[in-house]
């Protein structure tokens, strides 16, 4: 350990670290623009300078290069320091007159104008300061070199090689991240593997599902991942203390073995994007439920207040129901919470921005235990319903007043008009759908599905939970949408369905299965061809077949084929099915 | 009800599969659809159990028409039963010519569970297309009973 002092304050610290690291451990502050803790110190800026006393008297230093020696005294206020400091701002300003971090560290130097003029002038809040971050980012954190300073002097500037689209780019974003003044922008629309309502918050190739996953462990998306792309980067390795970030994880498959499956896949939303006169995807601040719900959420992106693009919240807010449901086009069913959640929307979001509410519904379905009573509560606050569908959402035009604002059009058949409504901020409540991968899964599990989609119950009313496989269950909006309590009843339904077939130890099986009579059985084997099941295996010493009735599932296709009718199937068998016939036709 | 022209109503033999085509059948009472009420309905565990001969024993017991409805191709329950049911089917529709019987009063169709429209749909159709063949005259019906 090395032991300094900094501004009459006498710290330890480790050996090798440096000034700034030291002074910013003791809070001390120091303004930097090269700097960046992830990548290696630059010295480029000099507005870290400190002094260090030397034998031969006082000595401006940068703070971020410099490593602490054992007696060091530092300062890092004095007027040597602030004198350097405010002259290389009023040099970096006569240049950049306008960029926010110069001028926030100027006005803490009170710093007002700079004595000099530039012939190089640039006027721009977003001009290149020629910091060198994004460069030393691309070559030193990335690996892919795909940027450079070209030229020198004056005509300093940061390049891609001969100014072309370079090839060595894998448009990861770091430079746009260290950029201190968004010179850099990174404008590809990336996904990173998120669910769409979390594109509102920032992107990351590291990411916390959401603040409340379970288990709370953040995973890394290899397809955005640098280190995945170049190598390189590890960023997050440096920086976890505990060092629980390991690169070399794959994902592997588990087989377990079970007796039971409960099929609870959920739902997607609809994508509004191909309903055009709602302009999702087009128009700024019109949101699905679910993007809203984030920005509901007091762990999302605005920390739960309620705003548009721009940052200020919305004067008037439109709420459509019925989007993509109930329409012939799209989904012929209703969703069933949507109704609910808009009532929330409109509720919470007056609660939060004051703004105006307009529900946009074609009927009010507030079908469950206190819900009409919450729809009469939200009327009481205020909120403006209106019977009819969406014509279209367009842009209200262009004059200051109205700029960004958006313009509702629709029919309101209560009052038999058609009316125009100004708002700033549309809710599109999309429907649910069956999930995209439902059929596979069917599929698997020898699941029907409705018209819909859904899987199909074995009896819509006397078997909800159970399915046409034994063994298979289905809950919530897998079999159909329903909001909360539907699907903890139902889940709870399947579960102790399952539960009692555990505690019982056995399953029991239909009676329904086939048998050879071995005095008419000739043997021929036909039945064994048929047989799905391969529950038919032949007795060479008696020369007859034989039905394992553990394997058989009494489908009966060996019976119909059996041509000497030594095959029975219990349940169904010929004469039962004679007798049927007859009895059928007997009128 | 009437045997002769005008008033006949067809008498049709419906082996349903447990699975899938009873289910529809089931749906479609529960959501009360209209469909014709010609259609007596026998439930076997699969249409790979419908034995040809059930299929000849209701033609001689009376009826002019059998429908055999199975799951939809892939969907069997009992994974390819329903290929069976097709294959009996096919093979004995060019056998009915030799008895004397129209092949179209031998119908196959695959009717899931989910399709209780369908099934209201093609018991109504069938019904009508019977309604148009007029009853089946056996020869000789009290004989080969």
């Amino acid at each position: 350990m090395i032991r300094l002092t900094i501004d009459g304050k006498t710290t330890e610290v480790e050996r090798g670290t440096t000034l700034l690291h030291a002074a910013r451990f003791l809070d001390i502050k120091i303004p930097t623009l090269c700097y960046h803790p992830l990548i290696k110190p630059f010295a480029a800026c000099r507005l870290c300078v400190v002094e260090v006393k030397r034998s031969w008297g006082m000595e401006l230093v940068p703070s971020c290069h410099v490593a602490c020696q054992e007696g060091m005294e530092v300062s890092t206020g004095s007027s040597h320091v602030l004198a350097a400091r405010r002259l290389v701002l009023e040099l970096m300003l006569a240049r950049w007159p306008n960029v926010p971090i110069l001028r926030k560290y100027a006005a803490e130097l009170g710093l007002e104008k700079p004595r000099f003029a530039s012939p190089l002038r640039d006027e721009r809040e977003d001009a290149c300061i020629l910091c060198g971050l994004c460069v030393r980012a691309c070559d030193e954190v990335v690996g892919a070199s795909a940027i450079s300073f070209a030229e020198r002097g004056i005509g300093r500037r940061v390049a891609t090689p001969f100014n072309l689209e370079s090839e060595s780019c894998i448009a990861c974003g770091a430079c746009a991240l260290v950029c201190p003044t968004s010179y850099i922008k990174f404008e590809a629309e990336d996904h990173r593997g998120k669910p769409p309502e979390f594109l509102l918050d920032p992107n990351t190739a590291i990411y916390m599902p959401t603040a409340q996953a379970v288990p709370k462990v953040p995973s890394i998306d290899r397809d955005s991942c640098i280190h995945f792309q170049t190598g390189g980067c590890q960023k997050c390795v440096e920086v976890c203390e505990p060092g629980a970030v390991n690169h070399k994880m794959v994902d592997e498959e588990i087989e377990v073995e079970v007796g039971q499956v409960l099929v609870a896949i959920g739902y997607d939303t609809f994508d509004p994007t191909p309903m055009a006169q709602y302009a999702y995807g087009r128009l700024d601040n019109v949101y699905t439920g679910l993007e809203v719900e984030r920005m509901l959420n007091s762990t999302g992106p605005t920390g739960g207040r309620v705003l548009l693009k721009n940052g200020k919240p919305p004067r008037a807010v439109g709420i459509v129901h019925c989007v993509g449901s109930r329409d012939e086009n799209y989904h012929r069913y209703c969703s069933r919470v949507c109704c609910m959640y808009a009532l929330k929307f409109a509720h919470v979001v007056k609660e939060r921005s004051g703004a105006e509410i307009y529900n946009f519904y074609i009927d009010m379905r507030a079908f469950g235990k206190g819900y009409e009573e919450f729809y009469s509560r939200v009327l009481n606050e205020g909120a403006n319903v209106i019977r009819g569908k969406v014509a279209e959402v367009v842009q209200a035009g262009w004059s200051k007043q109205k700029e960004g604002a958006l313009l509702l059009r629709c029919e309101d058949t209560l009052i038999g008009r058609f009316r125009e409504i100004p708002v700033d901020m549309v809710i599109l409540c999309n429907a649910i759908e069956p999930r995209r991968d439902a059929e596979q899964v069917g599929r698997l599990f020898g699941l029907s599905r409705s018209p819909d989609g859904f899987f199909l119950e074995r009896h819509p009313k006397l078997d909800p939970v159970a399915t046409m496989t034994d063994g298979i269950f289905v809950a919530g909006c897998a079999q159909g949408p329903k909001d909360i309590p539907d699907v903890v009843a139902q889940a709870c339904a399947a579960a102790a369905r399952m539960m009692a077939t555990i505690s019982k130890g056995e399953v029991e099986i239909d009676p329904v299965r086939a048998e050879v009579m071995e005095e008419y059985c000739s043997g021929c084997r036909v039945c064994s061809a048929l047989c799905p099941y391969s529950a038919i295996s032949y007795v060479a010493e008696r020369k007859v077949s034989q039905v394992n009735s553990a394997l058989c599932k009494g489908c009966g296709t060996c019976v119909a084929a059996c041509p000497s009718g030594a095959m029975t199937g219990y349940g169904f068998t010929d004469r039962q099915i004679n007798a049927e016939l007859e009895g059928v036709l007997a009128v | 009800m009437s045997r002769n022209g005008r008033g006949f109503e067809p008498r049709i033999v419906g082996f349903l599969c447990n699975w899938c085509s009873y289910s529809g059948a089931d749906l479609a009472g529960v959501s009360r659809m209209k469909s014709a009420p010609n259609l007596r309905i026998i439930r076997v565990m699969c249409s790979g159990r419908v034995d040809p001969s059930f299929i000849l024993r209701a033609f001689q017991l009376g009826a002019d028409g059998v429908l055999v409805a199975g799951c939809h191709p892939g969907d069997c329950h009992y994974q390819e039963g329903n290929a069976k049911a097709l294959r009996r089917v096919l093979l004995l529709k060019r056998m009915l010519r030799d008895f004397g019987i129209d092949e179209h009063r031998l119908r196959l169709e695959w009717i899931s569970a989910a399709e209780g429209e369908r099934f209201a749909a093609v018991s109504t159709e069938f019904t009508e297309q019977l309604r148009a063949l007029g009853p089946l005259v056996l020869a000789r019906r009290a004989e080969v009973a």
